[in-house]
C-alpha cells in the first residue's frame, strides 16, 4: 500500500486545482463544479487519514458521508440560486451580477 | 478481497479496449464522404427542429431537486438497514427502528410539502 | 511496483487530468462531464483506502446525482452553442500564481511531512462498512438525524428559490 503522503499529495493537487476554478470561471456553474471539486479533495484526505489510522477508526469516513450529504444539498441550494438568477438576469455570468456591489 | 478488485481492473481494461478499437477499426475502415443529410442528428427519422442543444424548462429543475435529496437519503437509509439486526442483538431494535422512522419521517415532511406547493405537478 | 501501486497511479492520474479539464475546458457541458469522470477516479482512491461503502456512495451521489444537477442547470440557463464570450475571468494570470503558491505550500507542509501513522495497513483486508453503519447509529446518532433536517431544509429551500414565479399565481 502507498505511503499516505500520496494520497495527501492527490489531495492537495486536487484542492488547488479546485481553487483555481473558483477564481477563474466565469459561469456560476462552474464555480459550483470547482467547489465540489475541493469537497472531494477534503473527502480523501479524511477516508486516507481514517485507514492509516494507528487502529482502523471509522471517524475520517463518518466525516466523509456528512461532507458528501452537505455537499449534495449545498449543490441543490447553490443551482437553484443559479437558475432563479438566470430568469432574472438571463445570464449566469458572476462578473456581470454586480447589482449590489458598491 | 484484493483478488476480487483484479475482475474489476479486468472488466475496466476490456471496456476501455473494446470501445478503443472498435472507433479506431471502423475509423479506418469505412469510407468517408459527408453529406448534409448524413450529418444531420437523427431524431426517429423525422427532420430535427432546431439545435439539440437547447434550452430546457426550469419545470424539469424541481424533479431532478426531488431525485438528489431523496438519493442522499439512501447514503443513510442503507446503513440504517445494515445495522438494524447487529443492534437488534445488542437489545436496541427498538431504539435503531424509531430512529429510522424519524430520519424518513422528517424528509417524507419535504416531500410533502413539494406536493402541497404544487412543485410536483406536470404543467 | 505491486498491482496496487499500479492502481493508485492510473486512478489518481485519471482523477487529476479530469479535473484539470474541468477547469481549463471552454465547452462547460464537457466540463460536467469530467468532473463525473474525476468522481469515478476519487471512488477508486476510496476503493483502495478500503472505504467501499463511500466508494459506492461517491458513484451513487457524486456521479448519478450532483453532475446530473451540475448537467441540468447548465441545459436551463445556457444556450451553449450561441455563448462566444471566454469562460473565465480577466483574474486568469492572477489567479494561477496564486493557485500554484497554495499547492506549494500544501504540499510543503502536508505531504512531505511524516505522520504518527501505520504507515502500512494490511490494504482490503477488512470490510468497512457495517462498523461504518453502526458508528452512525450509535456514537453519531445526533448528526444522523440532524442531517435529515439538513435534507429538509435543502429541499424546502430550493423548491421556493427555483420555482417559476406564475403572473397571477397567489400561493
Amino acid at each position: 500500500m502507498q505511503p499516505i503522503n500520496c494520497y495527501l499529495g492527490v489531495s492537495a493537487i486536487l484542492f488547488c486545482i479546485g481553487l483555481f476554478g473558483v477564481m477563474t470561471r466565469r459561469n456560476a456553474v462552474g464555480i459550483l463544479m470547482s467547489i465540489e471539486l475541493m469537497l472531494n479533495a477534503a473527502n480523501l484526505n479524511l477516508v486516507a487519514f481514517s485507514a492509516y489510522g494507528p487502529k482502523h477508526g471509522l471517524t475520517g469516513q463518518v466525516f466523509a458521508v456528512f461532507v458528501i450529504t452537505i455537499a449534495a444539498a449545498e449543490a441543490a441550494v447553490g443551482l437553484a440560486i443559479v437558475v432563479n438568477l438566470y430568469m432574472n438576469a438571463k445570464h449566469v455570468n458572476v462578473d456581470q451580477v454586480n447589482l449590489m456591489k458598491w | 478481497m484484493a483478488g476480487n478488485y483484479g475482475y474489476v481492473a479486468v472488466f475496466a481494461i476490456v471496456g476501455v479496449a473494446f470501445a478503443v478499437i472498435s472507433l479506431v477499426m471502423s475509423w479506418f475502415l469505412r469510407p468517408h464522404n459527408p453529406s448534409g443529410e448524413k450529418l444531420a442528428t437523427y431524431e426517429c427519422g423525422e427532420v430535427p427542429v432546431g439545435p439539440a442543444w437547447r434550452q430546457f424548462r426550469v419545470g424539469y429543475y424541481i424533479y431532478l431537486l426531488a431525485f438528489v435529496i431523496f438519493d442522499v437519503e439512501v447514503l443513510f437509509v442503507i446503513p440504517w438497514a445494515l445495522a438494524l439486526r447487529n443492534l437488534k442483538g445488542q437489545g436496541l431494535g427498538l431504539f435503531a427502528v424509531v430512529d429510522g422512522a424519524i430520519f424518513i419521517a422528517v424528509l417524507a415532511a419535504g416531500l410533502l410539502y413539494a406536493w402541497k406547493k404544487g412543485a410536483l405537478k406536470w404543467e | 511496483m505491486t498491482g496496487q501501486g499500479v492502481a493508485f497511479a492510473v486512478l489518481a492520474a485519471i482523477t487529476i487530468i479530469s479535473a484539470l479539464l474541468v477547469v481549463t475546458i471552454k465547452n462547460i457541458v464537457r466540463s460536467a462531464l469530467f468532473l463525473a469522470l474525476s468522481f469515478v477516479g476519487v471512488a477508486g482512491l476510496y476503493i483502495l483506502l478500503n472505504a467501499e461503502f463511500l466508494a459506492a456512495v461517491q458513484v451513487l451521489i457524486y456521479v448519478g446525482a450532483i453532475t446530473v444537477l451540475m448537467l441540468f442547470a447548465i441545459m436551463l440557463t445556457q444556450q451553449i452553442m450561441s455563448a462566444k464570450i471566454s469562460q473565465t475571468t480577466e483574474w486568469f494570470w492572477l489567479a494561477l500564481p496564486m493557485a500554484l503558491a497554495m499547492l506549494a505550500t500544501l504540499i510543503f507542509f502536508f505531504a512531505m511531512r511524516t505522520y504518527p501513522v501505520n504507515p502500512a495497513p494490511d490494504a482490503l483486508a477488512v470490510g468497512t462498512t457495517m462498523p461504518l453503519a453502526e458508528a452512525l447509529l450509535k456514537p453519531y446518532l445526533l448528526p444522523f438525524e440532524l442531517a435529515s433536517f439538513i435534507l429538509l431544509a435543502a429541499l424546502v429551500g430550493a423548491i421556493v428559490i427555483a420555482r417559476e414565479e406564475k403572473p397571477g399565481a397567489t400561493d
